[in-house]
């Protein structure tokens, strides 16, 4: 019987004559614009300078903030009060005040504050921005004492980053969009084809046949299984040749992860289908549901930063561990034994949703 | 004769409304029933309840040999049924419909491939055999609707307003199907609005407000009138309906 | 005006029968607005972090209760040995490890060889940046403060520069700030472009929308009729958020309301003449919803500057951000409700979302007679 309703399923899918571009089309769009517009890196900072010491030192300062790449010079400010009108008119960024005496107060070795103001209203923003500026001050402090000829002690401080040593944004998004393009069309995809059958009318000719409803919506999971497995590809594929970004684990265990993943949320979509009665109806609650789940799967923002409440209701979240599972494997090389409460989650959660999705089909009412 | 329909008192209630109020009827192997009724006045809720598609409130009911009410599954494997909209797969050619539910119905693949070339020869489809169903006219996708829910040769066959929207000629050879059927022994279960239709049938039931009003032969019931023909029985019936026929 | 008023109360009864659309429509903003303005944050807390410390003296002692007691960090777990580290990353169970050289305290007496190692996970780039910058600030002033310590002869200048850093506008650099101008874009222009759009769309496919022309109403009435009712609901849902962003998240209104105000409802008006226009360009409610999540959502999400940096995108995608109204909008109400700025500072956003407004109207309301004249 099961090899009757697949082999339908995928007849209608192939003679759809959206979903099969779809599938191709939005993974390749998605991947070759998103990883550019979703950076959270921060660069070309726009910065306004008042120099208020117009000595060599401190065009020197100046000089070497422009030239770091993450700063990009507004203006010389002549106040803070110039400056801050900059910042109003959303044309600065952060402001950096050089005090008067800047250059004589360093070579009479007394300690000198060099005041930092950055529009904090995008937090992350002026959290970088500033931290960004700061260590571009310490270097040239460090770089002042070395020319000085001084026996200058460097700092005790080593710092390593692990995993991605460039810090490049890129490789943390990409595994990320894997997940979230994996998501969309295993959801969605099902949940609208069962709500079509359902307005057609389809569903009730189904219904009066003795076919056995859970095999009815094990032919509905299989088609998507299989695409979903398609989308993973082509997305791995496009990370590497145009992203250089391979995974460092094993590709068996991001398949088998995204294997069981898949079972979630088209589980998932079928449950919601089954109770919506037009496809308005599952396309709001589908939606609504995507946009929260997604937000709180760390998919841009750390769980962590989340208050207690909020990374509580995470852990119902099945998408935050297939986030979580992707990024290990993909950029640190975690093995499946270390990412096992991730595993059994993700299994139970596929057992509840296609439960669920079983016993909330009814063949009659 | 063989009773493949029989209910006690069978009843279906949405909240306060009565949609069926304990009718009682029976239906022998080899008819071919009439339920009639106007609109609102309950024939799809109880033929939907006769399929298993909806549970009885209260009451009770076998369609071939099973409890409606417990063993749905049971009679699903032994009924057809043809719903008052096109439901097939539009987006599948007219031989992969006959083999979807061909295959549902557990038939061998060698069984499904003889019948489907013999109905498409009966049918004079030969030549749309690769066409989508959606491309078919109204009046041809009934045909293959029909075929389908007799496809598996199953006991009784449910045809909820079969005809809806042709005109009289394609009706009459849609009915010409129907007889074939019950030659071969199939029992049918046919709801219409087409009075001339109600002529074709071995009895006729008339519902009206939710009860089985009168239940008898065509023309026994035309004698009880003193009518001409069916129309004048169902108008004289209907006009009694207190229910709000929208 | 009698018919006119009678369309929108019919236009009413649509929306409020269906129970499941209007509670949606109410209800997601506010949820919305409480998710982004608690929970979505890229502050740093509670970061798990582990020490490896094989020489367990006073100053290492000193540093690690330093870093743990700053409420960035919680440390977790004592390594014992340099293999521990790669498992304790891959885990995923601490996001940062520090590592003490053996004999630290006597070293950085007297070798000067003492280091600390931070190594953070750069899984998250800027996660990673920002806890190794902030406990290089915590090693720092240790050093500093025990410079005195070093017995090593020294008789050097020190150039000291301390960077005194001042948040503006949001000194404890809450999530929310960024976020709400964000969602009140996102919300706005959900419900006034998608709403209008799919009830327009949906009386075309029901075939009512003839019924309605063939009326001796002008045709500009039933589109004022069918776009009055969500005007309203989103000055519902513009006061809602307002509400929930003063008084549940704390956000302050520093700039003028009553502009803030007025250039809302000049976004509610592009929103809804984009509605309009998208509406005259499908025929199914599948569609118009569709391209209302493609063509709206995603870039509001993406190039609005609410999640992601504007200036980090390649230039192309800088100027395709110029395109979608919510750019504008978002960026006027962060500089009047956050930064409090005077009225002239967001003129730019005024004549921007009103040509885009007037734009759109003409377009659809002539594409719009277009048809009806065939």
């Amino acid at each position: 019987m099961l090899k009757f309703l697949l082999e339908k399923e995928f007849k209608q899918i192939f003679r759809n004559p959206f979903i099969p571009k779809l599938i191709l089309a939005m993974p390749i769009i998605i991947m070759m614009v998103l990883p550019w517009a979703a950076n959270q890196e921060i660069k070309n900072l726009k910065i306004s300078v008042i120099d208020s010491d117009h000595s060599a030192l401190s065009k020197r300062l100046a000089n070497k903030i422009t030239a770091s790449g993450y700063f990009r010079l507004t203006d010389f400010s002549a106040s803070f009060h110039n400056a801050m009108q900059s910042v109003d008119a959303g044309k600065s960024d952060i402001i950096i005040e050089i005090p008067f005496d800047f250059e004589n107060s360093l070579f009479k070795s007394e300690i000198v504050s060099v005041m930092i103001s950055a529009n904090a209203v995008n937090g992350l923003k002026g959290g970088l921005g500033s931290a960004y500026l700061s260590s571009i001050i310490n270097d040239f402090a460090d770089e002042l004492s070395a020319e000085r000829g001084n026996h200058y002690q460097s700092s005790i401080i080593r710092s390593q980053f692990r995993f991605n040593p460039h810090l490049n944004y890129k490789a943390f998004i990409i595994p990320a969009l894997f997940v979230m393009l994996l998501t969309l069309f295993t959801g969605f995809l099902p949940a609208f084809n069962i709500v079509a059958e359902k307005e057609s009318g389809t569903t009730e000719q189904m219904n009066v046949t003795p076919v056995n409803k859970g095999i009815f919506i094990i032919s509905k999971l299989i088609p998507y299984w299989i695409i979903g497995f398609v989308i993973l590809s082509i997305c791995m594929g496009i990370a590497a040749l145009v992203y250089g970004l391979k995974p460092a684990g094993s590709l068996a265990a991001i398949y088998i992860y995204a294997i069981i993943y898949i079972l979630v949320v088209s589980g998932l979509g079928i449950v919601i289908s089954n109770y919506s009665s037009t496809m308005q109806q599952a396309m709001f609650v589908m939606f609504f549901f995507m946009m929260t789940v997604i937000l709180l799967s760390g998919l841009f923002t750390p769980i962590s930063s989340m208050p207690q409440w909020a990374q509580t209701i995470t852990t119902i979240n099945p998408l935050k561990y297939l986030m979580e599972v992707m990024r290990a494997i993909y950029l640190k090389g975690s093995g499946m034994h270390e990412l096992l409460p991730q595993l059994f989650a993700l299994c139970g959660f596929a057992l509840i949703f296609n439960g669920w999705a079983v016993l909330s089909y009814k063949k009659s009412k | 004769m063989e009773k493949v329909i029989s209910t006690n008192k069978l009843t279906k209630k949405f909240g306060n409304f009565i949609a069926v109020d304990s009718i009682e009827f029976e239906v022998e192997k080899g008819e071919i029933f009439g339920f009639l009724g106007a609109n609102g006045a309950g024939k799809t809720t109880a033929m939907r309840m006769l399929c298993g598609l909806s549970r009885p409130t209260s009451g009770s009911g076998m369609v071939a040999g099973f409890d409606i009410a417990s063993q749905q599954e049971d009679i699903k494997k032994n009924i057809g049924y043809m719903s008052q909209k096109f439901a097939l797969y539009d987006d599948l050619k007219v031989w992969e419909n006959l083999r979807l539910f061909g295959g549902i119905y557990g038939m061998k693949k060698k069984e499904i491939e003889d019948k489907t070339a013999q109905i498409l020869q009966e049918l004079g489809f030969e030549k749309e055999r690769n066409t989508l169903a959606k491309l078919l006219p109204l009046g041809w996708k009934q045909k293959l609707a029909f075929s389908v829910s007799i496809f598996h040769e199953p006991k009784i066959v449910f045809l909820d307003e079969p005809t809806g929207g042709v005109d009289p000629v394609t009706r009459r050879r849609f009915w010409e199907l129907i007889y074939r059927a019950v030659q071969r022994g199939i029992t049918v279960f046919v709801t219409t609005h087409y009075m001339d239709e109600a002529e074709y049938c071995n009895r006729v039931s008339i519902m009206v407000d939710g009860k089985i009003e009168v239940l008898d032969t065509p023309k026994n019931l035309k004698a009880a009138f003193n009518a001409a023909n069916m129309d004048d029985v169902f108008q004289q019936l209907a006009r009694k309906a207190t229910r709000i026929n929208n | 005006m009698k018919q006119f008023l009678s369309f929108v109360k019919k236009e009413f009864y649509h929306i409020l029968r269906d129970r499941r659309t209007i509670l949606i429509l109410l209800v997601m903003p506010a949820i919305q607005i409480i998710l982004f303005g608690f929970a979505i944050s890229t502050e740093v807390k509670n970061t798990p972090i582990a020490v490896f410390d094989p020489s367990k003296d006073d100053a290492t002692r000193q540093i690690t209760e330093r870093i743990a007691a700053n409420d960035y960090f919680t440390l977790v777990s004592e390594l014992h040995s340099l293999d521990d580290i790669e498992k304790a990353f891959h885990t995923g169970a601490v996001k940062l490890i520090i590592v003490f050289s053996e004999k630290f305290l006597n070293n950085f007496m007297h070798t000067g060889e003492a280091t600390v190692q931070i190594i953070a996970d750069a899984t998250d780039p800027n996660q990673a940046s920002t806890f190794v910058n902030y406990v290089s600030n915590i090693i720092n002033a240790w050093e500093m403060e025990n410079a005195a310590l070093v017995t090593q002869s020294q008789n050097n200048v020190q150039f000291g520069i301390v960077p005194e850093i001042k948040m503006l506008h949001n000194p404890q650099m809450k999530g929310a700030y960024n976020f709400v101008p964000g969602v009140m874009g996102l919300v706005l222009l959900l419900i006034c472009a998608m709403m209008t759009s799919v009830s327009i769309v949906r009386e075309k496919e029901l075939g009512t929308m003839e019924i309605l022309l063939v009326s001796p109403v002008k045709p500009l009435y039933i589109i004022m009729a069918k776009i009055t009712p969500y005007f309203v609901l989103s000055i519902i849902n513009l006061t809602t958020i307002l509400l929930l962003s003063i008084f549940v998240i704390g956000l302050p209104v520093a700039g003028n309301l009553f502009i803030l105000i007025l250039l809302s409802l000049i976004f509610i008006l592009v929103g809804l003449s984009l509605g309009l226009f998208i509406s005259t360009l499908v025929k199914t409610q599948v569609a118009a919803m569709l391209i209302s999540v493609v063509v709206m959502m995603m870039p509001t999400m993406l190039l609005s500057g609410m999640i992601f940096p504007i200036e980090s995108m390649p230039d192309i995608l800088q100027w395709i951000s110029a395109v979608p109204p919510n750019r504008w909008y978002i960026e006027g109400v962060a500089k009047l409700m956050i930064q409090g700025v005077e009225a002239k500072y967001v003129i730019k956003e005024f004549i921007i979302l009103s040509f885009m407004a007037i734009v759109l109207l003409t377009v659809s309301l002539k594409k719009f007679n277009i048809r009806i004249n065939r």
